[in-house]
């Protein structure tokens, strides 16, 4: 970096560090207290704790496969659909986006809860008698936190299909490619990166979700950032929820990293 | 010699293309006005204009990537016009060639065959004579972006070409490529398609392209056809200004016919030509700059207003009296004329082209 670019970027670079790479030394100081690693025993060497660990990277590996799925024929419709429509689609995918998590977490409340919006229509249309359980619980916690997400995956699908050229989507089918021959051999290996950025932003987002778990999952189902929350607001052993924050933090490097090996080169289009 | 073995097995019968009445609209744009034209099999036909004249869209047209609002096009016989690109059978090399980037060399060229469902061996065989035929055996497993300009082009007609498909378009394909290579692949590919007899439209906004490939050329302007003829016959004998004015370097006046063989400039002057046009008749008088001579039925003199030394050739601006400004190419001997210098030249009636 030269002299010259530095500056500029000196604000930005002081408020990182005073309000995010300060705080975090300081919090691997508290889980550190006395100098001993026995918090982190804890958190590590504890089936309970471990469990929390292994549900939190078990939803958010499930919300990364719903979003995908969900996801990418979104992004895809978007980038290959007149400009009209696409703008319709971003205005859909974007909305929630600049909305409150804790205003659509609420209201998502109101859709799923035992007389809620979603529970009334199935059961005045007599597709059920008693109200499915959505809320409170797994299915809950899934549905808004795919819901908060999508945005997350949308973007870099819509972002890869629109960067290939339309001429390489033209050749294929002049050499007598089918509609769904052309998605398999051409844009879905033409749009993996994006897939892949996709994917890897929406699962390290939920590793650390915790307003939606929190609320949808009614205290039935524990993400660990809920599990944190309960240390330092409820039994007060900041050291403790400062280890689980560390392992927390240690992880989603972990995962992050090995993502960008997986990554390959930009493909040259 | 493995060429020509790979040439024998590619050969074989191609296609006649009839487009009759085609039009197209873009909202208020006629980007295609009532086309017809008729390429015959195995022939090079070249669809010249300038950016904007339609010939894009004639391309797509034939190519199936747009539908006419009017008109049909048929392949030997059997109207197409409905049908996807996909089911076409016509190979086309893009502009920027369009290569798919995640696939070897090899893979791309084997892409069209595997679309058919052609067995392995038989794509083995036929993806390796193609690379064989476009000289580039031995590059069957590098990606596209380890290839130059023009190897890439290569693999783009090898693939192309490899289904032995019944029409070959080119959209532009050498714009890319720097002159010496361009003309190079430019004579490669006109042997390459003599050779299998491919039935070719080959699209360019570049005169000097067209005259070096074409059997015939059509010249497109506002999404009409100005003149379908054969290479001499545009550049000889134009059907009209834009014609005149598109191909080549020409001096174009307009004037009157003043009796047999004399045409009266609207400036004044007569010229001596050979025409049989009706005394009376409007027309417009073509002169190529190096068909100018030291002397000739029509002699010219004037001044020298511009002079560019061209290596083979002069290229003088001359103003001559009676308002007409002439662009004149002598053999460079000697001296370049500086600015100033009283020149004469003349043009024998036969050398004028009248319409």
């Amino acid at each position: 970096m030269t002299a010259r670019g530095f500056w500029p970027a000196l604000p930005a670079l002081l408020l990182l560090f005073i309000f995010f790479l300060f705080p975090v030394v300081r919090m691997l100081g508290f889980s550190l207290e006395g100098g001993s690693l026995d918090w982190y025993a804890k958190a590590l060497g504890e089936g309970l704790y471990l469990r929390v660990f292994w549900n939190t990277f078990e939803i958010a590996l499930l919300v990364t496969f719903f979003c995908l799925i969900l996801g990418y024929p979104l992004g895809f419709l978007m980038a290959t659909t007149t400009p009209l429509w696409a703008t319709v689609g971003f205005i859909f995918v974007l909305l929630p986006l600049w909305t409150s998590v804790l205003v659509r977490t609420y209201a998502w409340m109101v859709l799923l809860g035992r007389n809620g919006v979603f529970n009334r229509l199935l059961i005045d249309s007599g597709v059920t008698e008693d109200p499915l359980p959505l809320l409170h619980n797994f299915t809950g916690v899934m549905i808004g936190m795919v819901h908060v997400l999508l945005p997350y995956m949308v973007l870099p699908v819509y972002g890869a299909v629109r960067r290939l050229d339309p001429a390489i989507v033209a050749a294929a089918e002049g050499l007598g490619a089918s509609t769904w021959r052309i998605f398999w051999r051409i844009y879905l290996p033409l749009t993996l990166n994006g897939i892949f950025a996709g994917a890897v932003i929406v699962f390290v987002l939920s590793l650390g979700f915790y307003i939606t778990p929190a609320l949808l999952g009614g205290g039935r189902v524990i993400m660990i950032a809920v599990l944190i929350e309960q240390q330092v607001r409820e039994t007060l052993n900041w050291p403790f929820a400062a280890a689980l924050s560390a392992v927390l933090l240690a992880a989603t490097f972990a995962v992050y990293s090995l993502a960008q090996r997986f990554t390959r080169p930009q493909e040259a289009t | 010699m493995e060429r020509l073995d790979a040439e024998k097995g590619m050969k074989q019968e191609s296609a006649e293309l009839l487009i009759e009445g085609a039009g197209k609209r873009f909202g208020e744009v006629a980007a295609l006005d009532g086309v017809s034209l008729q390429v015959a099999r195995g022939e090079l036909l070249t669809i010249l204009g300038p950016s904007g004249s339609g010939k894009t869209t004639l391309l797509k047209v034939v190519a199936g990537f747009e539908k006419p609002d009017t008109g049909s096009v048929k392949i030997d016989g059997v109207e197409i016009t409905a049908l996807p690109p996909a089911r076409r059978d016509i190979g086309m090399v893009f502009q920027n060639y369009a290569l798919f980037p995640h696939l070897t060399v090899e893979r791309n060229v084997a892409f069209p065959l595997e679309m058919r469902n052609v067995a392995k061996p038989e794509i083995v065989r036929r993806v390796a004579d193609a690379l064989a035929l476009v000289e580039l055996a031995g590059y069957g497993q590098r990606l596209p972006r380890q290839l130059s300009g023009g190897q890439q082009q290569r693999v783009a007609l090898a693939r192309a070409i490899v289904f032995n498909p019944r029409l070959l378009l080119l959209d532009e394909p050498f714009g890319a490529l720097d002159r010496k290579l361009r003309e190079t692949m430019q004579l490669e590919v006109r042997r390459l398609q003599r050779r299998l007899g491919l039935t070719t439209i080959f699209i360019t906004h570049d005169q000097e392209e067209a005259l070096v490939l074409s059997d015939r050329i059509a010249v497109m302007n506002k999404g009409t056809i100005q003149q379908i003829a054969t290479t001499t016959e545009i550049y000889e004998r134009p059907a009209n200004d834009f014609v005149a004015d598109f191909v080549g370097e020409s001096n174009i006046f307009h004037g009157a016919m003043s009796g047999p063989g004399t045409v009266a400039l609207e400036g004044g002057r007569t010229l001596q030509v050979k025409s049989d046009k009706p005394a009376g008749a409007k027309v417009g008088v073509l002169m190529r700059p190096e068909r100018f001579a030291s002397g000739g039925a029509n002699a010219f003199a004037g001044e020298v207003i511009e002079a560019v030394y061209l290596g083979t050739s002069f290229k003088l601006r001359l103003a001559c009296e009676g308002g007409l400004e002439l662009l004149v190419r002598q053999p460079a001997r000697g001296a370049l004329p500086a600015p100033g210098t009283r020149v004469a030249v003349g043009i024998d009636p036969d050398a004028i082209h009248v319409f």
